[in-house]
């Protein structure tokens, strides 16, 4: 008899207890706009090269790297800058929601974006390209990708752009992230991956997989870069517009480039002019 | 162990028995061998693969956040769905129609529904409907999910608890002259408890595993979901798997001899009816969806006990 | 107010998702039986291995399982299936394989507590007149065994049909893909959730009321 109301209770302290440490870790969630003192910053957390958690917590890439710039320009120390993770698929959301108050996540620009959110930039022109076998030799041009396996992000645009443009008839899986993709390809499973050649970069450049993949040097697409603002926060955008002419005229876009794309021995288009979207 | 379904072995069925286990065993190494040369050969056993779970880094960063959430996910829904299950339970069984009927409706709709549908639902109704922030929005789309889900099911353990009892607790309880509140109360519940707090626990398990599906379609960053993250980093998606799946058997292993330990010291209970819902039998089965399929007959026979243990 | 159905292969969908069910049903019958076999076998070491897979694999998020069939199965072990140039049909086999080791757990442990409910005499007698422990098990255990548990069996087959949705994680173009797919472009949230809820009630109720029949008709009267 005691012993079941020892084991009731202890089942419910069980409980208990998960809910506490649940209500613990609760409250670092939502500083989001406290104050006005901190700034929230949209990126990837799992692109090497663009946007990467690094095991220390820490974050690196070139769109971290341009975000930290812009950040500064606009008066925030480099403490006060909070990273969160914008999932391409809910990019115009927290924007809109105001979760964060920038966005700098491989986000390129288009029409159908520009109708939800103001865009900062361009910083970067990245053009959809193919991660294939370093041995690969039956893919010159897009229309080669008829009949092959190809690999990308579950509602990516560069899917979409090779279902509907490039090769309607390509075979095309959806995976949860680029990495995923990676152990298929090297084993032939899939033939290609397929997204931004920024982005494609970062994983050729892994260590793991370094001297195993190439990239197939195809410009599929034009992707202008831009950072995500609220619609209508104009002043935000100008701001922005201004931090990134500085950075490319003080020369950190260029060091930023070198610092993330060198190793992958990738050719980068020139730092393009704010507002030049290349179609 | 002896077994009602074969004789002790005499001197021919010993050797049988050898060479089956000798041919069982040599498929089982060729499986394991081909296994591992496959990993080998694909790289997938590069130190380089492995030696990040050796870090701590690789933990506290990943593994470990993701598993907080998951456990924080489980938390919540048990919490939330326990006693909106009970009142469910308790409302299916009143005397009102118009309690029962719904009540009774609202259980069999919950449970015919896969638990995906209820959280991608979940997800876009807040989505649309409230401001709650991205971040949060998954975990309580996920909550959300499990809990009509769950509590749905907890009904059907609750109800089924207190059917278990014998008739005449009721009977005296009435005698003595209780209202039906009082009854049920002080005389039905209290006892109910301990029939079902091993099929409560078993439950648990379920939610637990059920939080993954939040991870794959939500991008709630779960157990499941925290990989991802942590495979971009170090360049190994099938290591990853492992380690969390076996993190995942760890952690309902643990749930799971919770739950046998309380079913065995429930039983051993002296003023016990001697009712007991067996874990296995009704949350066994409701670990893929369906709850139970009731309480599996005569006490066992053949082949071993009914229980989990191995 | 249905305009927006245009376009969306809703019944096709729900095809697929009978499809998954049923062959991931036969799947796990057979597999699960197999795997009650060996947990009351003679042999220590298929006992012992018919329990670590019932333990370990029914631990394991289906998710999990199903994600690892993809990108661990086809894409590091080289399992086609037989399906190599033809995603769609290689992630629609993974899955019914996926589903069908996971179901195979719950299988094996129904029909191993329908063993139980066998009377111990049934297989007395069968030792008795000579019958080997394997047409004790197949001649008069099982049979019985299987009539007892089409109820325990009717829940299991509910939960897999609920189950065959976690095979949206690796693009299987089954009922809850298409949901998402749908809710994300149009604007009847309500309608739509409606729609292919009513679809699971349409397909798990008949099957929970025709087995729960059967499992009356055929019970084993003692």
């Amino acid at each position: 008899m005691k012993l079941r109301k020892v084991t009731a209770a202890s089942a419910t302290v069980f409980a208990l207890a998960l809910t506490a440490t649940a209500c613990g870790s609760d409250d670092g969630g939502d500083s989001g706009d406290g104050g006005g003192k901190k700034i929230t910053v949209g990126i990837k957390y799992d692109q090497p090269g663009i946007g990467l958690k690094e095991p220390d917590g820490s974050f690196s890439g070139f769109d971290v790297d341009v975000a930290t710039y812009v950040a500064k320009e606009l008066g925030y120390a480099e403490k006060d800058i909070e990273f969160k993770e914008t999932p391409s698929a809910d990019r115009e959301n927290a924007l809109q929601r105001g979760d964060v108050d920038f966005i700098a996540a491989s986000y390129s620009i288009n029409d159908e974006r520009k109708a939800k959110v103001d865009f900062a930039g361009p910083y970067l022109l990245a053009h959809q390209d193919l991660l294939v076998r370093a041995d690969e030799k039956g893919i010159s041009e897009g229309t080669d990708l008829n009949g092959k396996k190809l690999c990308s992000v579950t509602g990516s645009t560069s899917a979409q752009n090779i279902k509907n443009e490039i090769a309607p008839k390509a075979q095309l899986r959806e995976n949860g992230t680029y990495s995923e993709c990676l152990d298929g390809l090297a084993s032939g499973a899939v033939d290609a991956l397929t997204t931004d050649d920024s982005i494609l970069a970062g994983y050729a450049a892994q260590d793991q997989y370094k001297g195993k993949f190439k990239l197939a040097g195809l410009k599929l697409s034009n992707e202008n870069y831009g950072i995500g603002v609220k619609k209508g926060d104009t002043e935000m955008v100008d701001k922005i517009n201004k931090a990134l002419e500085k950075m490319e005229s003080d020369g950190s876009w260029e060091k930023a480039v070198e610092a993330n794309f060198g190793p992958a021995n990738y050719k980068n288009e020139p730092a393009p002019k704010i507002g030049d979207i290349v179609k | 162990m002896s077994s009602v379904l074969y004789d002790t072995p005499g001197p021919r069925a010993k050797r049988r028995n050898v060479i089956f286990s000798v041919v069982f065993a040599a498929l089982m190494v060729l499986l394991l061998w081909w296994v591992w040369q496959t990993m080998s050969d694909k790289g997938q056993l590069d130190s380089a693969k492995w030696s990040p779970f050796t870090e701590a880094q690789a933990w506290t960063t990943y593994l470990l956040p993701g598993l907080v959430n998951t456990l924080k996910a489980a938390a919540l829904a048990m919490v939330i769905a326990l006693p909106l299950g009970a009142i469910l339970g308790i409302a299916r069984m009143s005397d009102h129609r118009w309690v029962r009927v719904p009540a009774g409706v609202i259980v069999e709709f919950f449970r015919a529904i896969p638990v995906l549908l209820l959280m991608v639902f979940a997800n876009q109704f807040y989505s649309e409907s409230t401001q709650i922030s991205s971040d949060e929005r998954p975990l309580y789309a996920v909550v959300t999910g499990l809990v009509l889900y769950n509590a749905s099911v907890l009904a059907e353990i609750v109800r089924a608890g207190i059917l278990s009892l014998p008739k005449g607790q009721t009977e005296a309880a009435q005698a003595i002259g209780l209202r039906k509140t009082q009854v049920m109360s002080s005389i039905l519940l209290p006892q109910a408890v301990t029939v079902m707090l091993p099929a409560i626990v078993s439950q648990l398990v379920v939610i637990v595993k059920d939080t993954a599906l939040g991870g794959a379609m939500l991008n709630f960053t779960e157990l499941l979901n925290s990989r991802k993250t942590l495979a971009a980093n170090y360049a190994n998606v099938i290591p990853s798997f492992i380690v969390v799946a076996v993190i995942f058997i760890v952690l309902n292993f643990i749930l799971t001899s919770l739950a046998s330990w309380l079913e065995d010291r429930l039983r051993r209970g002296k003023k016990s009816t001697g009712a007991v819902l067996p874990a296995a039998a009704v949350a066994g089965t409701a670990a893929t969806g369906a709850d139970g399929g009731g309480v599996i007959g005569a006490p066992g026979v053949i082949g071993g006990d009914v229980g989990d243990k191995p | 107010m249905f305009d927006f159905l245009e376009g969306y292969d809703v019944l096709g969908a729900f095809w697929t998702t009978v499809q998954l069910t049923l062959l991931s049903a036969v799947g796990s019958l057979v597999w699960g039986t197999i795997l009650a076999g060996m947990r009351v076998s003679p042999v220590p070491l298929m006992r012992g291995f018919g329990t670590a897979y019932v333990n370990i694999v029914r631990n394991i998020p289906l998710t999990v399982i199903i994600v690892f069939t993809s990108l661990g199965l086809a894409d590091v072990f080289g399992v086609t299936l037989g399906a190599a140039d033809d995603f769609a049909a290689l992630s629609f086999r993974l899955a019914v394989l996926g589903l069908s080791a996971y179901t195979a757990t719950f299988v094996c442990e129904a029909l191993r507590s329908g063993i139980n409910t066998v009377p111990v005499g049934q297989a007395e007698a069968a030792r008795a007149i000579g019958l080997s422990f394997t047409q004790v098990l197949t001649l008069i255990v099982l049979p019985q065994a299987f009539r007892t548990v089409i109820g325990p069996m009717a829940n299991v087959l509910i939960a897999l049909t609920k189950n065959t949705t976690v095979a949206a994680a690796i693009g299987v173009a089954e009922a809850s893909l298409l949901m998402k797919e749908m809710i994300e472009n149009e604007a009847q949230l309500l309608l739509i959730a409606t729609i292919f809820a009513l679809g699971f009630v349409v397909l798990t109720l008949p099957t929970g009321l025709l087995l729960g029949w059967l499992s009356k008709r055929l019970a084993v009267k003692r």
